[in-house]
């Protein structure tokens, strides 16, 4: 089998902020790191190599820089690595990246045909969900999102079988490959890597795709092959907690002292009171 | 696991990159295990590099995009008591061309990684969020490479340069180093203060990136013995305050308070009036001296920078010697390469390098200067009060006859310590530093 992971770069959203004058991110000085949700995807595709044997690619779309989520890819035990990087691929909003991947996975399964491609269930700095579903539909894949466990694949009958989060409790389906899995963070755990491995990592190629090289139209990519762009950004306001009042020494005591603060505004005290007088 | 390097390095710190730079590019195979996320993340120390140690590994540093905060063109020094200040101030023209970057300030997390990323480009491998648990050794007591807490994670090394600093809890594991006295190390405490670049300059009297540097002594210490500083960066200051561990413990003080008390005194809190604490960071200092300096090689290993307790006290001297004793520590590593032999009889010559060397005899020169600061606790109480006092005596004009003023300024130091204690402490001074 062959399993393709999109993995994307993000900034570590722990430390972005929004500059309060133009509304936009501030990236300067923000670490990358790679999108924790796919890197649960590749931990899951490397624990379903290790149980049924398979061989595991993992795809970026970024900048030159954006090969470190590759290496680390490559130090947790995926075989091999693929950075697509193109000036056209700027700017791409999810129509575009799921574009842009779904041709980079057709090209390597001209090679190797890929049965099953996992991503996570969203990145961390945009938060759309849309990657993975777009992916599925460009290439006719089976669906299977917000995935919490895999439970089987069955290479004979080339079906899998999985529990995934809905509202309010799981679904468990079952269909056929080839699939897309998008995931949550809690079906497992991402490994350390082994010393060997990390040391491997940093010497071992990254193959670099273009445009060209995986067969896009220009049109398709990047900005020019995206119809969405962000309108604006805001923050979000900050909600502090109220006050409390202890009652473990009686209610009547901790209300007259919550009505008593409350009162002591003298705007509410007064409004309280016309609304009585109505 | 089967592949084997030439030298592996412990700590990517200003020690262990310096070695790993000189190495990589001889073409030495060479990896350099942190511990922290990356080089920088678990470091701390005051902010002053400086460039004539850093140009011996990177000759045009200046050129290669390394992250200076303020080249230093005035230094100065500091002597606090409660309420006063007295200070001697040394800024000289030549420190903004001749001797530029002579001293110059960095944070560690920039400056750590652009040092690193040197060493990268010149060959050596970073492996980052690996922790060095133990030394390998081969059955006569070789050390043959390290053990880390990664899965398969024994390495195998020709050589092992242990660059961990002075909190290594290798030196505790595998006795290379005598575990630390709370008496041989200080605990500072830094907090970075973010202010515009303008304020700072005009506080300062700086301007164009460059920046002043202020050690302070006194009683800012609560009677402990220690110092603190203030450093410019760019857009922020780094005020620091650290006293001797054992004198912590038996003061029962506690570090932030200390500094939250320093940020008050009338001398330094209109420096840093309107500033946003950015980070705050704690260390251990070596300040134990030369006597507290380990031997610095055994058969297969060096150790270098922290590790080894380098660091001048009395000149608040560390990155330097660090850098310094890093290249020597590589420099040998060549020598024992070319003689194919790591025993301690090719690794002793580190030791003569090292002696011959300014950080060593520096250190052997001041080797009194830790137990004078040690014996002479008036230096952090009673002096600081008393020379203030004395001074405001000679400076208050309400036509009192300046013979009572001068009787009366030295009464207010006598008053305070005897003239055979004062007459001590400028004996023991001197010898201290001879």
């Amino acid at each position: 089998m062959h399993f393709a992971v999109c993995i994307k770069q993000v900034p570590d959203t722990a430390e972005v902020k929004i500059d309060p004058e133009t509304n936009t991110l501030v990236r300067a000085g923000v670490e990358s790191m790679a999108n924790p949700y796919d890197i649960t995807a590749l931990e899951e595709a490397l624990r379903l190599k290790e149980k049924y044997g398979a061989k595991v690619t993992v795809l970026s779309m970024g900048p030159p820089q954006a090969d470190s989520v590759l290496r680390q890819a490559l130090s947790m035990g995926a075989d091999d690595a693929v950075l697509l990087s193109d000036r056209a691929f700027a700017g791409a909003d999810t129509l575009a990246t799921s574009y842009t991947l779904s041709k980079a996975i057709e090209t390597l399964g001209r090679v190797e045909p890929v049965d099953l491609v996992l991503c996570g269930k969203q990145a961390i700095d945009g938060d759309t969900a849309q990657t993975g579903p777009g992916i599925a539909a460009r290439l006719a894949l089976t669906q299977f999102t917000y995935v919490i466990e895999v439970q089987w694949i069955d290479l004979h009958k080339r079906r899998l079988q999985v529990r995934r989060k809905v509202e309010g409790g799981f679904e468990v389906i079952l269909g056929p490959l080839p699939a897309l899995l998008s995931v949550e963070l809690e079906l497992a755990t991402p490994r350390r890597a082994s010393l060997p491995m990390l040391i491997n990592s940093f010497r071992a190629p990254v193959t670099v795709w273009n445009a060209e090289t995986i067969g896009a139209s220009a049109a398709l990519v990047g900005i020019k092959g995206s119809p969405t762009w962000v309108k604006a950004i805001a923050s979000p306001q900050v909600h502090r907690a109220g006050p409390r009042w202890d009652a473990a020494q009686g209610v009547r005591p901790a209300v007259t002292a919550a009505l008593d603060t409350l009162f002591s505004d003298e705007d509410f005290a007064a409004g309280f009171l016309k609304g009585w007088k109505v | 696991m089967e592949e084997k390097f030439d030298a592996a390095i412990v700590g990517a710190g200003p020690a262990g990159i310096s070695a790993a730079c000189i190495l990589a590019e001889r073409g030495v195979k060479v990896i350099v295990l942190e511990r922290g996320e990356y080089p920088g993340s678990k470091n701390m120390f005051g902010g002053v590099l400086y460039g004539r140690s850093l140009e011996r590994i990177i000759p045009d540093f200046a050129q290669k995009n390394c992250p200076i905060e303020r080249n230093i063109v005035e230094s100065r020094l500091s002597y606090l008591s409660e309420e006063s200040s007295i200070s001697l101030t040394y800024r000289d023209q030549a420190f903004f061309e001749k001797l530029q970057n002579n001293a110059f300030t960095v944070g560690r997390a920039k400056f750590d990684r652009w040092f690193a990323d040197q060493a990268r480009a010149r060959g050596a491998l970073l492996v980052c969020s690996t922790v060095v648990t133990d030394l390998l050794r081969d059955g006569a007591g070789r050390v043959v490479g390290v053990k880390t807490d990664r899965a398969d994670g024994d390495l195998r090394a020709r050589v092992v340069l242990l660059a961990d600093g002075v909190n290594s809890p290798l030196a505790a594991k595998t006795g290379f180093r005598p575990e630390v006295k709370p008496g041989n190390v200080a605990l500072a405490v830094k907090e970075l203060i973010g202010l515009p670049e303008e304020v700072i300059d005009e506080r300062f009297g700086v301007s164009a990136g460059n920046g002043v540097t202020n050690e302070i002594l006194g009683n800012v210490t609560l009677g402990m013995n220690g110092v603190a500083f203030l450093y410019t960066n760019r857009r922020s200051v780094s005020l620091g305050i650290g006293a001797n561990l054992s004198d912590f413990a038996r003061e029962r003080v506690r570090p932030y308070e200390m500094i939250e008390r320093l940020k008050l005194h009338p001398a330094i809190s209109p420096l840093i009036k309107g500033g946003k604490p950015l980070e705050y960071l704690a260390h251990w200092l070596p300040e134990g001296g030369f006597a507290t300096v380990p031997r610095l090689f055994g058969d297969g290993f060096l150790i270098a920078g922290d590790s080894a307790m380098l660091f001048n006290a009395l000149h608040r001297e560390g990155s330097n010697l660090a850098m310094a004793s890093g290249r020597l520590a590589a420099e040998t590593i060549l020598e024992a390469m070319g003689k194919n032999d790591f025993s301690s009889r090719t690794l002793q010559s580190y030791g003569q390098r090292m002696e011959e060397s300014f950080v060593l005899k520096d250190l052997k020169k001041y080797r009194r200067f830790p137990s004078f600061l040690e014996t002479h606790r008036e230096l952090f109480t009673n002096l600081p009060r008393g020379a203030s006092a004395a001074i405001r005596e000679i400076l208050t004009v309400d036509e009192t006859p300046k013979k009572t003023r001068r009787r009366a300024a030295f009464e207010a130091i006598r008053g305070r310590m005897t003239s055979l204690r004062l007459l001590r402490l400028i004996w023991d001074a001197w010898r201290s530093v001879r």
